[in-house]
């Protein structure tokens, strides 16, 4: 017979194995076709580049990172800024930026909206919210794309309506990424906006106004400090998405307007030039995982404020 | 204004939602309704038909690139919702241990890496794989997109093993249940939902896959969306209308679906 002791020591130990075999094949799975892969690139950041794409192999060199930044004369070794690199950065930043205050801005009251209707009907309005949400990102995309496009519904309106005379070049620019992306991302601000709001308990707006709280007073003094978590989980949905974003602006930008998530494919395309590539691909993924960072800590301190 | 007042009225707020609502739908309506337009044209209506629909049908790279993605799409799915399956249980059911944190950032790590990061890094190591193996299947794909479905699959499913109640498991278990018996009668019939919402979300993310399938497919690999971005970088036709429209019907069934079984429920 064996004792307790043993039993209880026996079941510890299958405890142990099982814990590692059963994660044992989604782990292996995301080492291999994610994780591994990753390591790779960072590998590949520190290498000099091969003449047809690719590294050359176990050489190692900054100039990858160095041209992250920099960029040397075509016929001198004078260093100057790269220019290119440092406007669409910029412009990534940017978009991403005004695309969630966008998004914010027309979220909010969305969400309120929602969140104020009878428990009966909100349903439904969620119900209009999901749909966008699910319907596949390229099928959004082009459907705006149809909107900007010289032809398309804006452009004809407009004309119809004499307001213009000629079409308007929307499609190709800033503006056409910028208002595709918060047309594709706001059911992402919305959601996350809308489980904040539906928790509110408006007898506290009620308490603000006996208290001779104007309306807006009483959203920015008491809704909008509550529903604060909701307020940052849709903004960091909207732009981090945002920032490594490839298609809409591949399809809304054409090749003129890029951003980052473009100019890394670029790199790896006909600009063969694997390192730097990389090397833009881990500056990305670092400035991702930054804004996570601070989302966790703001989270956090929400929370404990509020409880 | 002849409202009576509300405490939860905020001046234009409204207005602004039903502008957004409208905005949110004008350009579907408008895609779905020119690939009924008879003409060539998106801008021009000439008439009714169904000739955009029958020219999809009739196109083999299209029909082919739908059956690539209904082949890729459910075994990716399957083996990701097993594979997210065992290692929630793993990591719920069991006293808390050094890793565990670190196996949970692991397994969301493709949630955390932006799309094209993933799509170039597999680029770099898959197209060294091609060549030294001389394999170019769609092994590959399904190989990256199971890796990223797995953290879909994964968070419904524990969610709904940290709900359940764990006294069942523990009477089965006191009842002489060895685990897998235990597993078999008591955690799986409860688990059933979790598992289910976490397939459908794999499922749905594979399907919609654009990037990482972009930048991982050998030559004649398109699947339906990026057979889609390929046409849409040049000039697309209503052809491109009727696609859309077929995907987008079943987008909306799959979420009515969804929305009706989970109401039924509560």
């Amino acid at each position: 017979m064996a004792s307790t002791q043993e039993i209880i020591r026996a079941a510890e130990r299958r405890d142990v194995r099982n814990r590692w075999w059963l994660s044992a094949p989604a782990l292996l799975i995301i080492f291999f076709a994610a994780i591994g892969p990753l390591a790779v690139v960072v590998l590949y950041s520190f290498m000099v580049k091969g003449d047809y794409g690719d590294v050359k192999y176990w050489q190692f060199s900054g100039e990858g990172w160095f041209n992250v930044l920099f960029e040397r004369g075509l016929f001198d070794d004078t260093i100057g800024l790269a220019d290119a690199h440092l406007s669409i950065l910029w412009r990534s930043v940017k978009i991403s930026a005004v695309t969630t205050v966008v998004t914010l801005i027309l979220g909010f009251p969305t969400a309120y909206f929602i969140a104020t209707r009878d428990a009966h009907r909100r349903d439904f309005w969620l119900f209009l919210i999901t749909i966008p949400f699910w319907t596949n990102l390229l099928i959004r995309t082009f459907a705006i794309q149809e909107v900007f496009r010289n032809e398309g519904v804006l452009n004809t309106l407009l004309i119809k309506s004499g307001l213009l005379d000629r079409p308007l070049q929307i499609l190709f620019t800033d503006t056409a990424i910028l208002l595709g992306m918060a047309y594709v991302y706001l059911p992402l601000m919305v959601l996350p906006l809308y489980a904040s709001l539906e928790k509110f308990d408006f007898r506290l707006a009620e308490a603000g106004s006996d208290l001779y709280a104007k309306p807006s007073r009483v959203l920015w003094r008491i809704i909008v400090p509550l529903v604060k978590p909701g307020l940052i989980a849709g903004s960091i949905l909207v732009f981090i998405p945002s920032l490594g974003a490839y298609v809409t602006p591949r399809l809304l930008g054409g090749g003129k307007s890029l951003m980052l998530g473009n100019l890394i494919e670029l790199q790896f395309g006909q600009g063969r030039n694997w390192p730097l590539g990389s090397a833009l691909s881990i500056t990305l993924t670092a400035i991702v995982m930054l804004s996570l960072l601070i989302y966790v800590r703001a989270a956090s301190k929400s929370e404990s404020n509020h409880g | 204004m002849a409202r009576p007042f509300s405490v939860k009225r905020q001046r234009g707020f409204t207005t602004i939602a039903l502008v957004c609502f409208f905005l949110l739908y004008l350009p579907i309506a408008t895609l779905v309704a020119y690939a009924f337009n008879a003409g060539t044209t998106v801008a021009i209506w000439e008439g009714f038909s169904l000739r955009w629909f029958a020219a999809a049908w009739a196109n083999t790279r299209i029909i082919d690139a739908t059956l690539r993605s209904l082949t890729i799409a459910p075994i990716a799915a399957s083996i990701a919702t097993v594979t997210a399956t065992m290692a929630a249980i793993a990591m719920t059911r069991t006293a808390p241990y050094r890793g565990l944190t670190f196996k949970y950032a692991f397994i969301n790590q493709p949630l955390m890496v932006p799309e094209i990061v993933t799509a170039v890094a597999l680029l770099v190591v898959f197209s060294h794989v091609k060549v030294w193996s001389g394999y170019s299947g769609l092994g590959y794909l399904i190989a990256a997109h199971t890796a990223f479905c797995i953290p879909f699959a994964y968070l419904p499913i524990r969610a709904r093993l940290e709900t359940m109640d764990l006294t069942l498991e523990r009477a089965a278990a006191d009842l002489y249940a060895r685990p897998w018996m235990a597993f078999r009668r008591v955690t799986l019939p409860l688990l059933w939902p979790g598992i289910l919402a976490g397939f459908m979300l794999a499922f749905v993310v594979s399907l919609d896959d654009v990037v990482i399938t972009e930048f991982v497919k050998s030559a004649g690999q398109d699947t339906l969306p990026t057979y889609m971005l390929g046409q849409l970088r040049r000039e697309a036709t209503p052809e491109m209308n009727a696609i859309s429209t077929v995907f987008l019907g079943l987008s909306v069934a799959a979420v009515s679906l969804f929305f009706f079984l989970s109401r039924k429920k509560d």
